[in-house]
């Protein structure tokens, strides 16, 4: 059943956003973009090599990632705007392969390590 | 002589911060190093030590930085994201802060690629502003984990910031996410385009992410328009305009000039709202630090370290 679930997410959101099932999705929050298609594999925003057209510093010929999130995030609904500039915890390499759908169902995908909330939060 | 951060929390600077980079080092012991603090020590607040800058193997930012608060001068450590994974990161901080290294500079790095190894593997196992607030967790007492340090280092965390590199309006918010995260100062790269820094300073201002951060627009001294065409087709998120590469280029004196547009390329800077100081990158590796700083009528910092310091 979660390997059907991980086959049907794999095969919905590898062909729209190049899914590389993370198992973390953030779409939603990054313009529909997914982050993971960023060669640099940033979940805060573009790095400081953009080039002056716009496009990756890596990938000279591809549009970055990250400009495209932000031109895209723009014109989400207002939650998902403003969800942008959340500060995104750093990749949980475990979860890498499996469905981010079942991590948002069991709460998995909200899992941090113990040290990363901050003491005033 | 005051630390980077006493001078960043004064209530009322007397003068703009100065910090520069030391320029990457290979090999030639200490001295090496002492050369270069001997030449721009007396100018500056603090000198970063880089973390293979450009993505070019150097001697690494932990050694060269433990170096530097060795010779008496204030270290900038830079740790970039490019070469190592969390618990690598974590330790490097932890450790230089062993060696009283507890001025950090965090980025994401320039891709392998534009290096001299490009064959390498990328890590980038957090970004910056993970790395920032991973920092900032350390020193608060814990790493990542939750497992405790005691004591916690006491450390200054900045960051860098690009304005002159899309999405430009953005560039802002991004900085205050890096402020949220725990930086305290915000190196920005060296931009080209005045106006691109002027809008960013004036952001800055209406969002009030220079209140957060101390801003320090980077300089670079440079010998002439070579060095600028080459920033401009070679360093990543840096553009300079056709018209300020021949303006250097078709001067009958072009160090002359490229110095003159790095002095008003300074006085622009410290004009803007928010800018706390300046960050000094030198190509040219001659007494240009000195000059700029007497023309910008700013005092010496220092004297220069005396020979016994400099003696290791």
């Amino acid at each position: 059943m979660v390997q059907l679930l991980a086959t049907i997410e794999h095969a919905v959101k590898k062909p729209v956003w190049g899914c590389t099932m993370c198992g973390q999705c953030v779409l939603h929050k990054t313009g529909l973009t997914c982050p993971m298609t960023c060669p640099k594999n940033l979940r805060n925003g573009p790095c400081g090599g953009v080039r002056e057209d716009g496009n990756c510093e890596v990938e000279p010929d591809m549009p970055c990632v990250w400009v495209k999130a932000q031109d895209r995030s723009e014109k989400m609904p207002r939650t998902w705007r403003e969800q942008f500039d959340d500060l995104r915890p750093p990749v949980d390499n475990r979860l890498q392969g499996t469905s981010s759908w079942k991590n948002l169902l069991t709460g998995r995908d909200k899992q941090v390590p113990a040290g990363w909330q901050s003491d005033e939060e | 002589m005051s630390s980077l951060a006493e001078l960043l929390t004064e209530p009322t600077p007397a003068r703009p911060v100065i910090t520069a980079e030391c320029p990457p080092v290979d090999g030639g012991g200490l001295n090496a190093i002492s050369e270069h603090v001997r030449r721009l020590a007396p100018y500056v607040d603090a000198l970063n030590a880089t973390d293979n800058a450009a993505a070019h193997a150097h001697a690494s930012n932990v050694a060269v930085a433990i170096a530097l608060n060795r010779l008496g001068v204030e270290p900038i450590m830079q740790v970039a994201c490019r070469d190592k994974n969390r618990l690598a990161l974590e330790a490097d901080i932890v450790g230089a802060a062993l060696h009283g290294v507890t001025t950090l500079c965090c980025m994401t790095g320039d891709d392998v690629t534009a290096g001299d190894e490009p064959e390498t593997g990328r890590v980038f196992d957090m970004d910056s502003p993970q790395l920032i607030r991973a920092a900032n967790r350390l020193a608060q007492g814990r790493y990542l984990s939750g497992r405790p340090l005691d004591p916690a280092p006491p450390l200054l965390i900045g960051a860098v910031e690009n304005p002159g590199a899309p999405p430009y309006a953005y560039r802002v918010r991004r900085g205050l996410k890096k402020a949220a995260a725990g930086a305290r100062f915000l190196q920005l790269q060296i931009c080209y385009h005045e106006d691109r820094l002027t809008e960013f300073t004036n952001l800055a201002e209406s969002t009030g992410l220079n209140r957060k951060v101390a801003l320090l627009p980077t300089i670079c001294l440079v010998k002439g328009a070579k060095a600028l065409r080459f920033m401009n087709e070679r360093v990543p998120g840096i553009a300079v305009p056709q018209s300020v590469i021949d303006l250097v280029a078709n001067a009958s004196d072009e160090r002359e000039a490229a110095y003159q547009l790095a002095l008003e390329q300074a006085k622009h800077a410290l004009s803007l709202p928010g800018v706390r100081g300046l960050h000094f990158a030198d190509f040219r590796h001659d007494d240009t630090l000195g000059r700029i700083v007497a023309d910008l009528g700013l005092p010496t910092v220092r004297g220069a370290p005396d020979s016994e310091a400099i003696a290791v």
